[in-house]
């Protein structure tokens, strides 16, 4: 702590030695904090495993997709074109029985549920019952991950455009506190209670039932422009009211945070003494008050950040999104069990992922952050 | 004690802990109410009661109070019943049966058409059916042959918009036009057809083929407005789902709020006290449980298991125990350990538990209310999210439910907004009143956010 935390404001000290350490530092946080989530990650599919099975949901998805593969290889063996129906069936039969045996699915429950685990982690999800991908794939995986990018898109959007529009709104406030503006933000702040999907709602009523000026939802027109350039862009209209959305709903709350955060630290001895001292109020605010703060304002973010994932089921069936939360809805509605487990998995990944981006953005902002913290 | 009471006093500088606490106490009013009115059993069955417990409310129609703030009058529903005398009774011997006469009479003056018609029969009789025609008369004295009809025994209907028979003579003698709007316009009409404002009458003239018949029937004239919550596309009154809402949505989130924060705080407590490896233990599991993505499994538990709300509530509160909460908890708690009373108190010989529950716990209480008051939206908003996605409690009435039926009957793309706008503004003015009351709870137990 000592050393580093002097050495910081002093640029001259600077040494090579001093990056390479801090190098060091960062390098090994990383590590250990991605084993730590791996290990995280690890218990918490073992336990949507255990959940899932407990109707004894996970076997029938194995059973399923091993039937599945073995009558493929059948029907495509061209040795066994010959073959008449019930021969077939009973080859099937046969050889799912081996299969199943093999897998060890007529062992007990404690050993399968290790396999079933391997399974989850490795993306091998099996077959969906209903559902097929875009390209008629019934593979989960492919289902699921064919999603991702819209899913990606809207919530990396909102996130990062949330953040700097509530950081930068923040930093104003606190500069004029008690003016109406601050006050404003300060009455609204309680809006923030209503989820993102219940915006909108209203907004969908607003901007697409009455003024029919933007679409009610999906990701674009249809059917699709031709040119990428058009394309983007019809993607872009259909993102404003899911972002509108999710930005009234978060922005209030977050707003105030920071700006209750950033008055206490304006009231700290050092900001004084810069103050004393005649710096400018942006160099007093980058250098004395955004600095410190800075971890803070990562960890808020990346709350907000674990609250949008797990809204996104709701918000993207609002909105018509083609993302993976739409997937898992029209799942539950189509008792499609493998896809459930699928995302559940997949959803448990996005956020250990986003943990883990923001964990490295910690600790090369904070000096102090170190393994054994 | 003197805490809470301090607060209390304070609260009443805080304009907005006013309106929070009054809006809370609204619901709770509102609450006590609809579950005296409607007691639980009934509210179910009324709620999944199908088509006989509703036949005589209109579908999907907004509330009666627009009506004040419209020029132009939406009709309201007429519904006469022979069996409670709101039909002229004549019987006449014929033959060997009968005749019946049930003549109806009733005053429209709504400037808007009815949204439909329907005649239910009641009848019984002994070998023939009796055979009954229906005449409609206008206000100006055109006589218009509606239909004749065999009629069934026990309960039968006549739909007047489900007759082709009868649409295609009005498409004839009036125009290209739903029955219900052929009825009440007025002859000649302008560009735009308004309905003939007056008294109209129904005849229906049954001949009975044995003396012992019984025929009773009701005409429904449905309106286009109904009640002061409207109806759905089951024809079922939104305003014991909005009443029952309230109970739901308190009960849930109150729980869920109380369950989780109190049982947080207790065990960061015991964590910060025995420290060691039950606190190691407490901290890797709040790891894991912070990496669990609680909608999806909350999803999974509703299809797979229960979709009963105290199911859900359960598994939520299981599941939100080991959440963040506990890392800030744990830290006052560890300002706590190191404070003198806490060191006399073990110099005096007091057990590990007597000293978190009467020395730690209680410290932490100003932090808690705020927090669990704040943290009851969240909940009422999670169990109205998990109705829209269809994994509502399948037997009661929920404010979420109601937005559901209405985003799957597509009420934003048919304009039926007050479907979905009914119970949106009280989850939001129940989400308001909390954080209000909980926000300004927190800036008076936390005076150091006092001034900002």
């Amino acid at each position: 702590m000592s050393e580093q935390a002097l050495a910081i404001p002093r640029k001259r000290v600077r040494s090579t030695s001093f990056l390479q350490s801090t190098f060091a530092r960062i390098l090994r946080y990383t590590l250990v904090r991605g084993v730590t989530l791996f290990i995280t990650v690890i218990i918490g599919v073992y336990l949507t495993v255990l959940i899932a099975n407990m109707g004894g949901y996970v076997d029938q998805i194995r059973k399923g997709e091993i039937r599945e593969n073995i009558a493929i290889q059948v029907m495509n063996d061209p040795a066994l074109r010959n073959l008449d129906p019930d021969a077939k069936r009973q080859l099937i039969e046969e050889k799912v029985r081996l299969e199943e045996k093999r897998l060890g699915l007529d062992r007990p429950f404690l050993v399968r549920s290790f396999r079933f685990l391997e399974n989850a982690l490795t993306l091998r999800l099996g077959f969906a019952q209903l559902m097929t991908s875009n390209s008629g794939s019934r593979q989960v995986r492919l289902i699921l991950l064919e999603r991702l990018p819209a899913t990606l898109l809207l919530f990396g959007t909102e996130n990062l455009f949330l953040f700097f529009l509530s950081l930068f709104i923040a930093l104003i406030l606190s500069r004029q506190y008690g003016s109406f503006w601050d006050r404003l933000f300060v009455v609204l702040s309680p809006t923030s209670s209503a989820p993102g999907w219940f915006y909108g709602l209203f907004l969908i009523l607003i901007f697409a039932g009455w003024l029919r000026i933007l679409p009610f939802g999906d990701l674009v027109d249809a059917p699709p422009p031709q040119t990428p350039l058009l394309y983007a862009l019809s993607v872009a209209k259909h993102m404003i009211l899911p972002i509108m959305a999710l930005t009234i709903s978060a922005i209030f709350l977050s707003v105030y945070s920071w700006r209750t955060f950033f008055l206490i630290y304006s009231s700290e001895d050092y900001v004084e003494l810069a103050k004393a001292k005649g710096l400018s109020g942006r160099a007093i605010e980058r250098r004395y008050i955004l600095r410190p703060t800075l971890p803070t304002i990562v960890t808020n973010f990346m709350l907000t950040v674990i609250g949008l994932w797990t809204g996104a089921p709701i918000f993207e069936t609002v909105f018509n999104w083609p993302g993976l939360g739409r997937a898992l809805y029209q799942a539950v509605g189509l008792f499609d069990v493998p896809v459930i487990v699928g995302s559940t998995v997949i959803f448990a990944y996005l956020l250990a992922i986003t943990v883990f981006l923001l964990d490295i953005i910690y600790a090369i902002l904070d000096p102090r952050v170190r393994v054994s913290a | 004690m003197q805490t809470i009471k301090d607060a209390l006093q304070e609260i009443r500088r805080y304009p907005s802990a006013i309106a929070g606490l009054f809006i809370v106490f609204l619901l709770v009013v509102v609450s006590i109410y609809a579950v005296i009115t409607i007691p639980y059993q009934e509210a179910i069955t009324l709620w999944r009661g199908g088509e006989g417990t509703w036949r005589n409310l209109p579908r999907t129609v907004p509330p009666a109070w627009i009506n004040y703030f419209r020029s132009q009058k939406l009709p309201e529903t007429i519904a006469l019943d022979s069996r409670k005398g709101a039909a002229e009774r004549q019987e006449e011997p014929l033959g060997q049966g009968k005749s019946v006469t049930l003549l109806y009479t009733f005053d429209y003056q709504a400037d808007d058409f009815p949204r439909e018609i329907n005649i239910f029969f009641e009848t019984s009789f002994q070998e023939r059916s009796p055979f009954a025609s229906i005449t409609w008369y206008t206000p100006d004295g055109r006589e218009i042959p509606i239909t004749d009809l065999a009629l069934r025994t026990g309960s039968s209907s006549f739909r007047f918009n489900q007759d082709d028979k009868l649409l295609r003579r009005i498409r004839r003698q009036i125009g290209d036009v739903p029955v219900e709007v052929g009825l009440f316009v007025a002859p000649d009409p302008p560009e735009n057809p308004r309905p003939l404002k007056g008294t109209y009458q129904v005849k229906i003239q049954a001949t009975a083929f044995d003396p012992q018949t019984q025929i009773d029937a009701e005409l429904v004239v449905y309106g286009k407005v109904y009640g002061i919550a409207g109806t759905d596309h089951l024809r079922r009154d939104l305003k014991i789902a909005l009443l029952w809402g309230a109970p739901v949505a308190l009960s849930f989130g109150l729980l869920a709020a109380a369950g989780t924060t109190i049982t947080t705080m207790i065990i960061a407590a015991i964590g910060v006290w025995f420290s060691g490896l039950v606190d190691n233990l407490i901290q890797r599991i709040t790891e894991v449980v912070m990496m669990l993505p609680l909608l999806p499994i909350l999803i999974m538990v509703g299809t797979f298991y229960s979709r009963s709300i105290w199911v859900i509530l359960g598994v939520t509160i299981l599941l939100s125990i080991f959440g963040s909460g506990i890392k800030t908890y744990r830290a006052v708690f560890m300002q706590v350990r190191e404070s003198p009373y806490v060191e006399a108190a073990q110099a005096y010989g007091a057990s590990d538990w007597r000293i978190i529950f009467r020395y730690l716990v209680p410290r932490i209480v100003p932090m808690l209310i705020p927090n669990l008051v704040t943290l009851i939206p969240t909940y009422v908003f999670l169990e109205a999210s998990l109705a829209v996605l269809g994994l509502g409690d399948p037997q009661l009435p929920t404010w979420g439910k109601v937005i559901q039926d209405a985003v799957a009957n597509g009420a934003p793309y048919k304009a039926l907004y007050y479907w979905v706008l009914e119970p949106a503004a009280l989850l939001m003015v129940t989400g308001l009143g909390f954080a209000m009351l909980g926000f300004s709870l927190d800036r008076i137990f936390n005076p150091r956010l006092r001034e900002m």
